[in-house]
């Protein structure tokens, strides 16, 4: 007489291969960043992104026909400073995208179907916040590249010294989209309401950006420019000028600079500070999201 | 007006942590004004352009687009609006309701900070302070009707909302005066400035002219949501 076999209803264990981590953190990042420009889902979910980015690109189109016709070379935009002339432009498409990266499973409570499967959660968050970072530095990359290449074609002078200003423009990007991102989702993550996620987000950069404003104007008044400089710390776009400006040879677009490379130092430190903070704060958020 | 109509719309805005940010805006403003008048920094021109940047070209757009468009859109989006569609109540009386909702919010967290910052910072002098809360308040009226009818009109309501009060009114209006003039920020600060005997205090829109189209913009943004939620498309939620 045998035991425990009516229990036994034939199910198997998976013995195949396994593909891994590496394979599970490439799909959770390619599902974040198509998910970031609307692709898979319906077309309203695509309309926003693409004319957020069709609007980016205006500028740059403009600045570029200009060089062309008129061959003045102050027609160009400075590289590194496009993404700061079109700051609202991008805090935008922030404010909208971070939200369907970061709130829509925490709405849903689905995040645990995520980790029943063999999901890390340090990677489920890095493939979120390395996909909003990857779609934020395409939206500011792309038009700093438009720009880069019209100059080329247009036969900008200074072919050299191009190059350079185009790579720091770039790294400039990397950065802003690493700073902003971070800001985005933490903040996202934490107002799942629909809507509220968009003004949550919108409301820290107006907010920030409208503080240090009247700081700086006040200290720009009584001419003291020290504060002015530092005072750009608080905004995320004029941070991220200050390493531009004094770790990376940008000129300035932003109303204060923090002097020195003391003040680039600062400024990076910070940048590091939010995106680290910002990843530890999302692991606490999505480990236990949903759950309750 | 319907009181339920009405009280489940707050519960809905100010319930569990969502007040806090409703809350947290106006707190900054305040906490500014405190530190400026602490440090010295109040003066006439300076508490001017505090109330006019922080007040009436950031705060009020803000809660405005939360409130205009966190009463009405969310439901819709989730399908809950039917609940309150199939009832007997005019579809007018939903929207005026929706409405005052909206309009009591941007007064809480808007213009009694604004007010209460004013104070802080002036006191009465030269009517600043009392000028630019009745602009705020008219400015708030018309944008709450604009931002639920905007609610009622499309899904990327929040999104639409931030492209206006961001890009029309504040970078276009940098650059061309004509996108200048027609914004509701430009007619509350006309309000504003005809109440005022600041000089700081200047509108590019005569003061006739601006309250005409205060009131206009904010029946037909009523009129138009009234319109619309009489046959909304039906759609699941994503």
């Amino acid at each position: 007489m045998s035991t425990s076999t009516i229990h036994d209803i034939g199910y198997r264990h998976y013995d195949g291969p396994r593909s891994g981590r590496a394979y599970v953190l490439r799909s959770l990042y390619v599902h974040n960043l198509r998910a970031a420009f609307g692709l898979g889902r319906p077309a309203r979910a695509k309309i926003m992104p693409f004319l957020l980015a069709a609007i980016m690109l205006l500028p740059a189109a403009g600045s570029v026909a200009v060089f062309a016709f008129t061959d003045q070379e102050d027609a160009l935009i400075p590289y590194a400073s496009y993404a700061n002339i079109m700051q609202v432009i991008v805090a935008i498409f922030l404010a909208t995208q971070a939200p369907v990266l970061a709130s829509r499973e925490v709405r849903f409570h689905v995040i645990p179907l995520y980790f029943s499967r063999p999901v890390g959660h340090l990677d489920f968050v890095l493939a979120k916040s390395a996909a909003l970072a990857t779609a934020l530095f395409a939206l500011m990359a792309v038009p700093v590249t438009l720009l880069y290449v019209g100059g080329l074609v247009a036969k900008a002078p200074d072919p050299g010294k191009q190059v350079l200003e185009y790579l720091g423009g770039l790294v400039g990007c990397v950065l802003f989209a690493l700073v902003l991102a971070a800001i985005g989702m933490v903040i996202a993550a934490f107002t799942p309401r629909r809507g509220f996620g968009v003004a949550a987000v919108i409301a820290v950069y107006m907010l920030s950006t409208t503080i240090v404003g009247i700081v700086q104007g006040i200290a720009e008044e009584r001419t003291n420019f020290t504060l002015q400089g530092w005072a750009g710390l608080g905004a995320p776009f004029n941070l991220v000028d200050i390493v531009q400006v004094r770790l990376l040879g940008a000129e300035s677009s932003s109303v204060g600079i923090a002097p020195g490379v003391t003040g680039g130092v600062v400024a990076l430190a910070l940048c590091v500070a939010i995106v680290l903070g910002s990843i530890a704060v999302l692991y606490r958020r999505f480990r236990k999201a949903g759950l309750s | 007006m319907n009181p339920t109509i009405a009280m489940i719309t707050f519960r809905a805005m100010l319930g569990r942590k969502r007040a806090l940010l409703l809350l947290g805006l106006p707190l900054l403003l305040l906490v500014l004004s405190v530190i400026l008048r602490a440090t010295g920094n109040n003066d006439l021109d300076l508490s001017a352009h505090v109330l006019q940047n922080f007040g009436l070209a950031t705060l009020l757009p803000l809660l405005a687009l939360i409130a205009g468009t966190g009463v009405i859109a969310p439901e819709i989006d989730d399908g809950q609006i039917m609940y309150v569609l199939t009832k007997p109540i005019p579809r007018e009386v939903i929207v005026v309701t929706k409405l005052v909702v909206a309009i009591v919010l941007v007064t809480i967290f808007a213009v009694v900070p604004t007010l209460l910052a004013g104070l802080v910072l002036v006191g009465t002098t030269a009517q600043v302070t009392p000028a630019f809360t009745i602009g705020i308040l008219v400015g708030g009226i018309t944008y709450s009707a604009v931002f639920v009818a905007l609610g009622v009109l499309s899904r990327n309501a929040v999104t639409i909302g931030l492209l206006y009060a961001l890009v029309w009114e504040t970078l276009l209006g940098s650059f061309a005066p004509g996108a200048k003039s027609a914004s509701v920020q430009q007619w509350s600060l006309s309000v504003a400035d005809a109440l005022t005997d600041a000089s700081m205090v200047t509108s590019t829109v005569g003061l006739p002219v601006a309250v005409t189209l205060l009131v206009v913009v904010a029946l037909a943004a009523t009129f138009l949501a009234t319109f619309r939620l009489r046959s909304l498309p039906v759609a699941s939620a994503e």
